[in-house]
């Protein structure tokens, strides 16, 4: 019990970055109804900005997260604007295929310019370990549980409660019928890769000083594995995401803990085509029903 | 009738001629190793892609797990020639892959196929995954460190045999009454279910008949290169093939053969570009995308039937 109470712990840190990625894959879907393939990379990107600005420029922890949520919310921008709004009117799976290419581009890419070896992230924040009632548990544990919190709380608020957020959920629900209420959806569309991009720019700087250890291809894994978490939770909802994205980090984590570390990505997918057999647009998704 | 029996003795003229060109560059010593390999691993390529491309393209179910069935078929002949070291062991491995990946492609199609789209992708990634991971750690399979020295018996000519006759069978069911209730299925699966085709039948099969491609394109994968290991079957090998599919058009077989063929032509010409060369095959990947957005070909086909129709027609 104990061990299991331990490794939930455990599990809450590393699910807390797949959920602010799984949240990133969430929204872009829910409104362009594309997989994008490149948000680990950006993810990548995040972590990289944030070992730059510490390493070279010695400023803040803080500072650092936020100068990489900003970067990747530009970069994130950047990459609709190129490589995925030419192809909006395109066959889904044609933006797909981009979206792998984008993603092809930015790992070999930053590999090209910057090398492939991994390195170490700077430990901007002395580790601590404290111990509750028998459980370890370091700060750097509580910051990324608490920064990914307050994010999602953040995004929650922005989606709910500003104009922007209104229009993405109604750019969501309809694209054609928001357009003829006057809303641009490129603008809303920019907006949405914005925040997911910033989100994941930020899980890339948290997972960078929790793991102390980045590469360029670092994004791939997670990325699938947030993706994961986000068509679990039932892909296109806010809640949903982040849930997935916690349910997946502890299964993981549990799985590892138990010994059967060979088999955790296993795990996570029997998890994912279990769900989706019992409920097939996961967790929170809305059930749509046909009509003819 | 005759008008088939003239396509098909194109066909048949065409394929034969490439075969005899490739012997007789090979003869003459045109092609070194280094481009035989390059040509070979394209029709492995194109071995995969028609049949994800059957999957994809004609039943239209979104399947991203086409390097789990290319795994078995590929550690079927890797288990067994190191048993039956002899041509026979080779296509006995073949015809064992392919009813393994056949059994694995039922089991997880029956359940899978139920979902839609994008979930479908994720939910066939996953079972390929899980496939890859069993590999993994199978005490049989030699774990993660893979199976080295398989005899070599797919040679070229072995793989421009098993390309045709893929290719051809593929083209047969497309061009059958099966083939247009799979493609019914992909238009409308509602309005095809009203006319009576029994939806889940039909893109079981094509999923299974993929699949069973997937397999001997493993099986000739592990016998040309002789090294396998899990890591060559991970998703990433799943999306490669994608990527030739869609770039080819989803939808055409020439597109898919024509696709095989212009990759391999980029990738061996930018072996020489070292780290570059993912950079610029990532950009060509995306540029070809945007500008080409239904694939290089779109749902076009080559065929010899209208040259028929009006004599001295030049073909489209």
């Amino acid at each position: 019990m104990h061990t299991i109470i331990q490794q939930l712990i455990n599990g809450l840190s590393l699910g807390s970055i797949y959920a602010l990625l799984a949240l990133g894959y969430t929204m872009v879907y829910g409104v362009i109804k594309l997989i994008n393939f490149a948000h680990g990379d950006i993810y990548m990107l995040g972590a990289f900005w944030g070992y730059y600005v510490l390493k070279f420029w010695h400023l803040n922890f803080f500072v650092a997260l936020l100068t990489a949520m900003v970067f990747c919310a530009i970069l994130g921008v950047v990459i609709e604007f190129l490589a995925y709004r030419p192809l909006r009117h395109a066959p889904r799976i044609t933006a797909l295929i981009t979206a792998i290419g984008v993603s092809y581009l930015l790992e070999n890419g930053m590999s090209y310019l910057f090398g492939a070896s991994a390195r170490n992230f700077p430990q901007a924040i002395e580790q601590q370990n404290y111990h509750i009632g028998g459980f370890a548990i370091s700060n750097i544990q509580v910051l990324i549980l608490v920064t990914a919190i307050v994010l999602m709380l953040a995004l929650q608020l922005v989606i709910k409660r500003s104009k922007m957020g209104k229009a993405m959920r109604a750019v969501a629900v309809d694209q054609d019928a928001a357009e003829l209420m006057g809303i641009n959806p490129n603008h809303v569309i920019s907006f949405t890769f914005a925040l997911g991009s910033a989100l994941a720019g930020a899980a890339g700087v948290l997972i960078g000083l929790y793991y102390n250890t980045i590469d360029p291809l670092m994004g791939m894994t997670p990325g699938i594995k947030a993706f994961v978490a986000a068509v679990v939770g039932g892909i296109g909802s806010i809640p949903g995401a982040s849930l997935g994205g916690f349910l997946i980090g502890i299964l993981e984590t549990i799985v590892q803990a138990v010994g059967l570390s060979a088999y955790k990505d296993a795990a996570v997918y029997i998890v994912l085509i279990i769900i989706l057999l019992v409920m097939p647009s996961g967790i929170f998704g809305k059930r749509t029903k046909e009509k003819v | 009738m005759k008008r088939n029996i003239r396509s098909n003795a194109i066909w048949l003229a065409i394929m034969i001629a490439g075969f005899v060109i490739m012997d007789g560059l090979e003869a003459a010593g045109l092609i070194n190793t280094f481009i035989e390999n390059a040509i070979v691993t394209v029709g492995i390529n194109i071995i995969l892609a028609t049949g994800l491309n059957l999957i994809i393209g004609f039943a239209g179910q979104f399947s991203l797990g086409h390097a789990g069935f290319m795994a078995i078929g590929a550690y079927a002949t890797g288990i067994i020639t190191q048993q039956i070291a002899s041509p026979l062991g080779f296509w006995l491995s073949m015809g064992i892959g392919i009813i393994i990946a056949i059994i694995a492609a039922i089991i997880i199609g029956v359940p899978t196929l139920r979902l839609r789209g994008d979930y479908l992708a994720i939910a066939t990634m996953g079972a390929s995954e899980i496939i890859r991971v069993i590999i993994n750690n199978l005490k049989i399979t030699n774990g993660p460190a893979g199976m080295f020295n398989i005899p070599q018996y797919a040679t070229w000519p072995v793989v421009y045999v098993m390309v045709c006759i893929t290719t051809i069978m593929i083209a047969n069911f497309v061009h059958s009454r099966a083939g247009r209730a799979v493609m019914s299925v992909r238009e409308d699966d509602i309005a095809a279910e009203a006319m009576g085709i029994n939806t889940t039948k039909w893109k079981l099969a094509a999923f299974v008949f993929g699949a069973a491609t997937a397999a001997i394109g493993g099986t000739l994968h592990a016998s040309y290169i002789q090294t396998i290991a899990p890591g060559d079957f991970g998703i990433m090998n799943s999306i490669s093939i994608l990527i030739i599919v869609v770039l080819g058009g989803s939808g055409s077989l020439t597109g898919t053969i024509l696709a095989a063929g212009v990759l391999g032509i980029i990738d061996t010409v930018l072996q020489n570009f070292g780290t570059l060369r993912m950079v610029i095959y990532a950009l060509a990947l995306i540029l070809l995308m945007v500008f080409k957005p239904g694939g290089l070909l779109g749902r076009w086909e080559l065929s010899f039937k209208k040259v028929n129709k009006k004599k001295g027609a030049p073909a489209e």
